[in-house]
């Protein structure tokens, strides 16, 4: 494998502080995920302050734990790859800087990569054979967007949430409940002791033909039953509750992204985010997507929560076509797709 | 010797190579601009201009707080990509040490005042003993009210002031600090990276070298949230 390319990628965008190096942007040498959950539990959200202070303590012991467990040296990396939004500023500038940094040190290109191209990029690292043009859905705790892929480096985002992302509802639900954080996990695994068909919470379907999505109606409408409730001093069955919210999530989020692939007439729906370990989601996806004769590429939860091989991956394909940044790249809390 | 030394810790952002001999090179910008965008490049400038390469550099140095908590972990993320990436050894310098270090032979007492938040700086107090500049007081994040309360306390016969917090002192507050007070003129006022180069090259010369993988900056205040929790606690 004499002419591989190595490259090493960096992402701090939110609370995970992680390192990877991948090799021609499919052979994953390492890929270290340093997660903060334990620190921002207490506060019931990530706070960006702390998430910036972990990232400093963890960025070295990460990058190095990256290269110890691909077994490369220094000088074996070919460019650095780094998240630069979006995300949270504070957090981004972390591994910003010191990716620039090492970029510099090292001699080698620096790409900048935007972190939801980075998500729709797991889905090249699974081993299967990814068809140009597909859809994919990143749903996470800042995402919920159906982007369109015609090849690689040419994205359109053709829905995405006008409120809250769906994990966002999922950590805010759980609160509201009692429940831990994150509440994804959380909620699920309530969710599956539950029967949906119990409550009926509203789905949000905006204008018709919109990809778009806005949860923070069904979020309103489950405090609201909660707080009802409660007030009536009636007993409430959380696990009806948790599934009969995460149904209505689940829901949307599957009819849209189907609509969008047939009507775009793409075979390939490309699954990632966080969000995407529900397996709720994942099953219902699943299902849906053979009924109607498309692929679905759902990556390991490992690769769809937020992960530095993603930003490798995605890295090497802006590498072939020569989009590198400069040393004056900066983070942004918003990045427009291109 | 050659260190490279970043200071980020305040709206100035500035670059320096010092050696044994002397300063040899110095960039800042004191125009509040991101720093994000312009330190790597300023480093790479800075380089080009003294005929050095990264490979030239033994060791850097870097302004480690208190100040702007996102203008130290630029610096720092920076330096410690660099050091890593290049396995040359690193430093961290008090940034309110090599703002006082502007100072120097002066009489009386110095302090440094950097800008915190809207109603609190950074400060220490210092003096020119035989040895060098010596700290008097601990690293502090207080009101400007309370540091003046501080340094009443002292010999107040002189006193010089210096840093980018100065404005958050009104006329009363400078007054009760006696007619021996002086606030240095503007152009000792800047926390440039040639101070922070010098007293770092001190540190490691003693052999002072900092853990890469430890190497924090030192905030001095705990984040909002967790003052806020703090707060809670003990009420």
């Amino acid at each position: 494998m004499l002419n591989e390319k190595k490259i090493l990628a960096i992402e701090t965008s939110c609370d995970e502080t992680s390192a990877a190096i991948v090799a021609d942007g499919k052979y994953i040498l390492s890929n270290i995920v340093s997660s903060q959950v334990q620190y921002h539990k207490e506060f019931g959200g990530v706070v960006p302050e702390i998430a910036s202070r972990k990232h400093m303590e963890n960025i070295v012991p990460v990058v190095r734990k990256a290269f110890l467990e691909a077994g490369c040296d220094l000088s074996d990396i070919d460019a650095v790859a780094v998240t630069h939004g979006p995300g949270l500023v504070g957090a981004l500038l972390v591994g910003l800087s010191f990716g620039k940094a090492a970029a510099y040190a090292l001699g080698v290109p620096l790409i900048g990569v935007n972190h939801l191209v980075g998500h729709i990029y797991a889905g090249f690292l699974t081993g299967e054979e990814v068809e140009f043009p597909f859809m994919s859905l990143v749903v996470s705790g800042g995402h919920t967007s159906i982007i369109y892929i015609k090849d690689h480096g040419d994205y359109k985002i053709i829905g995405q949430t006008r409120d809250d992302a769906a994990g966002e509802v999922f950590d805010k639900v759980a609160r509201a409940m009692g429940l831990g954080y994150p509440g994804g996990p959380e909620i699920e695994k309530l969710a599956r002791k539950g029967n949906a068909q119990k409550i009926k919470f509203p789905r949000a379907w905006l204008e018709e033909g919109s990809y778009d999505f806005s949860f923070s109606g069904l979020k309103s409408a489950v405090l609201n039953y909660l707080h009802n409730a409660k007030r009536r001093n009636e007993e409430v069955s959380f696990e009806d509750t948790a599934a009969a919210f995460q149904e209505a999530v689940v829901e949307v989020l599957v009819e849209k992204t189907i609509r969008a692939a047939l009507e775009r007439k793409v075979s390939t729906i490309i699954l990632v985010g966080g969000v995407a370990a529900n397996k709720k989601l994942r099953a219902e996806m699943a299902l849906s997507a053979e009924k109607r004769g498309l692929k679905l590429i759902v990556p390991p939860p490992i690769l769809c929560t937020d992960n530095a091989a993603m930003i490798a991956c995605a890295a090497y394909y802006q590498l072939q076509k020569g989009r590198c940044s400069d040393l004056f790249l900066n983070a942004e809390a918003d990045v427009e797709l291109k | 010797m050659y260190v490279l030394a970043v200071n980020s810790a305040t709206s100035v952002a500035s670059v320096a190579v010092v050696n044994e001999e002397k300063v040899v090179s110095e960039f800042f910008l004191n125009t509040s601009k991101t720093h994000s965008e312009r330190l790597m490049p300023l480093i790479d400038e800075l380089l080009k201009y003294s005929d050095l390469k990264l490979s030239d550099i033994d060791a850097f140095a870097v302004a480690i707080g208190p100040g702007s908590f996102t203008g130290l972990r630029i610096g720092l993320a920076t330096v410690k990509g660099l050091a890593f990436f290049t396995e040359k050894p690193v430093v961290g310098v008090s940034t309110l040490d090599g703002l006082a270090a502007n100072l120097p032979y002066i009489g009386g007492l110095i302090c440094p005042v950097i800008y915190s938040k809207s109603n609190e700086v950074y400060a220490a107090v210092y003096i020119n003993s035989a040895c060098g500049l010596e700290r008097i007081s601990p690293y502090l994040a207080v009101s400007p009210e309370k540091l003046v309360l501080l340094l009443e306390k002292f010999d107040k016969r002189k006193i010089t002031l210096l840093g980018d917090a100065l404005d958050m002192f009104n006329e009363n507050m400078l007054k009760r600090l006696g007619a021996g007070l002086k606030i240095a003129p503007k152009e000792h006022r800047i926390p440039k990276a040639s101070t922070i180069g010098c007293l770092g090259m001190e540190k490691l010369k003693k052999g002072c070298i900092d853990k890469l993988e430890e190497l924090v900056p030192f905030y001095i205040r705990a984040s909002a949230a967790e003052e806020k929790r703090k707060g809670k606690c003990s009420n």
